[in-house]
């Protein structure tokens, strides 16, 4: 992305995602009409959940948490020209390792054990992208493939390691045993704690991209690879370092649902985080701050998907459906094309080689 | 796979196949017939893959061809109450999808990871908003029984009694093989696919070759999709294809781009899939049932860690064809 004047940096970032929000509606709305349901209803009480009250407001931004962290572990990747779609994997490995954290120390004080339980997340969020990242920089078998299947083979792991070693005696249930009190991540003025430390995890990491080394190596990187070998950057440890990054966020994301919302590890509440994290990485053509409102537009939709079709008859499933045209009509270039606007390149390292 | 190990490793295969058939004929070959069905829809997504790589066009949307394919044809199958329009609705949904993935990396020049990408949320988004369950087919595409072959000894068991997607499938592999290597479309092809302007040059159309080879690709993995749904289960679920389009590009690259390699590469996974369940049919290992459903993705990173060094990609492969560029 290049670095625009102020004024052009307010248009540019947000008119074509704004635009493809609201084609896709658009679009969402004719399908929802030829299922014969009201479009209109549908959005109505879509809005009005996810944003009309303060409690809709604390529901949407619970939601949009994980998908902040998911989202920039998505953004942070695609900036070193990596396509990580291994944020799922990696959230459900940090998940089920905060979780572990979470109920097997026993006795310590609230301010070591949730940072601790979080740096458990990290951890094995990291260690999943770090698969990826070694084959990707030594072998070159590209990180689209090994990610997708991490992530089959993290859930299969951990449904295993829930439901046999970690599971909770006495109970028919594949989960993980409560997490202890002081692991719960607590809700400050009845808003999540945890929103605001994505919040300021975005921060850091726009921070670092911005106004360190390692961010001019991992954007020199993304921009262009050739340009990057001959200023003496490593590919291969920014490759290796973005992955982990990447897996750490997404691990984190993992921790604080499990930590503030879940209370432990069970197989089925994390399924599609880290899937929403690709279309709110792209929403926000990959900037660490665009991340946090995208994340709230997407969790607001999934805030609302099941009163939507409580009230209006309409499929939860419709905000699957949104999410995909929301992506196609911000990654494709239609939309820029007729606004006679160049759309700002996300790079990804195409083909399979190197 | 060096010619030398691609030798030692079919020795190896049919020294193993004649020591299990020595054990237990009946068994051994129904695993083999079991593997012929596993392997199946993965070798026809890896033509999807050939097809498109070898005109310089990636695709990582097969996943998703084969998901929405396989939704249409159950569906317009079960709502029409006939299998064989399931069929034809599920290769015509393939063609569309190829045509867009032809129109997003050939025409508009995205990214081809990330057009392969989109179309595979949007296949995932599409199938679960729409799915519904109280629909079935009336039937899934029935077995033949070959005549004559079928009744040997060893080879009746193994090759007889498939549906019809598998004999045509099987047929198609052979047929594309001889189409990229004997015919001008495939010197065509692979010319465009190693390097579009000499390709362009010697008065191929880049554009309309890319588009049509995409086009058709895409036909092949609705076949693919539609052999889920129709030949092999019966049935669809959300997230049905459960990333077989994705173990497809280790087959194609484990296969290096050829269609009868990949095929072989294909049996191989169909092998250790079959394998493993009989063994634990038998109950001569106690795996975790996870474990069993990992050993596709497992093999899948494994295969592609061993082989990417060593094989080469069409050169031209990812990169969007611009004609000012020659």
């Amino acid at each position: 992305m290049k670095s625009q004047k102020s004024s052009s940096l307010l248009l540019g970032p947000f008119l074509i995602p704004v635009l493809s929000v609201i084609v896709a509606l658009a679009i969402g709305g004719i399908l929802v009409y030829m299922q014969g349901s009201n479009p209109l209803l549908a959005y109505r009480v879509l809005f009005t959940t996810a944003f009309g009250s303060l409690d809709g407001i604390a529901t949407t931004l619970a939601k949009a948490t994980p998908l902040v962290l998911s989202g920039l572990a998505v953004a942070i990747c695609l900036r070193a020209g990596l396509f990580n779609i291994g944020a799922q994997g990696q959230l459900i490995s940090g998940a089920l390792a905060s979780a572990w954290a979470g109920y097997n120390f026993v006795g310590l004080p609230m301010f070591v054990h949730i940072p601790l339980a979080l740096l458990f997340g990290a951890f094995f969020g990291a260690l999943v992208a770090l698969i990826a990242g070694v084959l990707k920089a030594y072998r070159g078998v590209h990180e689209v493939i090994t990610t997708i299947m991490l992530n089959s083979i993290v859930i299969a792991l951990a449904d295993y390691l829930a439901s046999t070693p970690f599971k909770e005696p006495d109970q028919p249930l594949t989960r993980t045993p409560k997490i202890e009190d002081s692991a719960r991540i607590p809700d400050v003025f009845g808003l999540p704690l945890g929103f605001f430390i994505a919040v300021i995890v975005s921060y850091i990491f726009w921070w670092i991209l911005k106004n360190t080394t390692t961010g001019f190596r991992i954007e020199t990187n993304g921009r262009n690879k050739n340009a990057g070998w001959y200023a003496g950057i490593s590919i291969k440890r920014v490759i290796i370092l973005s992955m982990l990054l990447g897996g750490a966020v997404a691990g984190v994301a993992g921790a604080i649902e499990t930590l503030s919302i879940v209370g432990r590890f069970e197989p089925a509440f994390n399924a599609g985080l880290g899937f929403d994290g690709i279309t709110v990485a792209l929403l926000a053509r990959a900037n660490p701050l665009g991340v946090i409102p995208a994340a709230i537009v997407i969790g607001g939709m999934r805030a609302s998907g099941s009163t939507v079709q409580f009230e209006a008859g309409v499929a939860p499933e419709i905000v699957d459906l949104l999410l995909a045209l929301i992506l196609f009509f911000v990654t494709a270039p239609l939309l820029a094309k007729f606004f006679r606007k160049k759309s700002e390149e996300v790079a990804v390292a195409s083909g399979w080689g190197k | 796979m060096r010619i030398q190990t691609r030798y030692l490793v079919a020795i190896f295969s049919l020294l193993a196949f004649a020591y299990f058939y020595s054990r237990d004929g009946l068994v051994t070959t129904s695993v083999v017939y079991t593997a012929i069905q596993f392997a199946l829809p993965l070798a026809l997504a890896a033509m999807v893959g050939v097809m498109c790589e070898r005109t310089g066009v990636v695709n990582i949307g097969i996943e998703g061809t084969m998901l929405i394919s396989a939704f249409s044809a159950f569906f317009i199958g079960a709502i029409v109450q006939d299998t064989v329009i399931g069929l034809v609705t599920g290769i015509a949904t393939g063609m569309v999808v190829g045509l867009l993935l032809a129109l997003m990396s050939v025409s508009w020049k995205m990214d081809q990871i990330i057009a392969g990408v989109i179309i595979n949320i949007m296949a995932a988004g599409l199938t679960s908003f729409l799915y519904s369950q109280n629909y079935s087919i009336p039937s899934t595409l029935s077995p033949i029984d070959i005549p004559i072959i079928g009744t040997w000894p060893i080879i009746g068991p193994i090759i007889s009694f498939h549906g019809p997607i598998t004999y045509f499938g099987i047929l198609f592999i052979i047929g594309l093989w001889v189409a990229l290597y004997k015919t001008p479309w495939g010197l065509r092809s692979r010319a465009v696919g190693e390097h579009p302007s000499s390709a362009d040059t010697a008065g191929v159309s880049v554009i309309k070759l890319r588009y049509l080879n995409v086009t058709l690709a895409g036909a092949v993995g609705g076949l693919a999709g539609s052999y889920l749904a129709l030949e092999a289960v019966g049935i669809f679920e959300r997230g049905f294809t459960a990333g077989k389009g994705f173990t497809a590009l280790a087959i194609m690259i484990f296969g290096r781009w050829n269609p009868l390699g990949a095929f072989a590469a294909a049996i191989f996974f169909g092998l250790a899939q079959a394998v493993t369940n009989q063994l634990m049919i038998d109950e001569v290992v106690q795996i975790p049932q996870q474990f069993i459903n990992m050993l596709p993705y497992v093999l899948t990173i494994a295969i592609l860690a061993i082989s990417a060094g060593k094989v080469r990609p069409p050169a031209a492969e990812g990169i969007p064809y611009e004609k000012e560029k020659a």
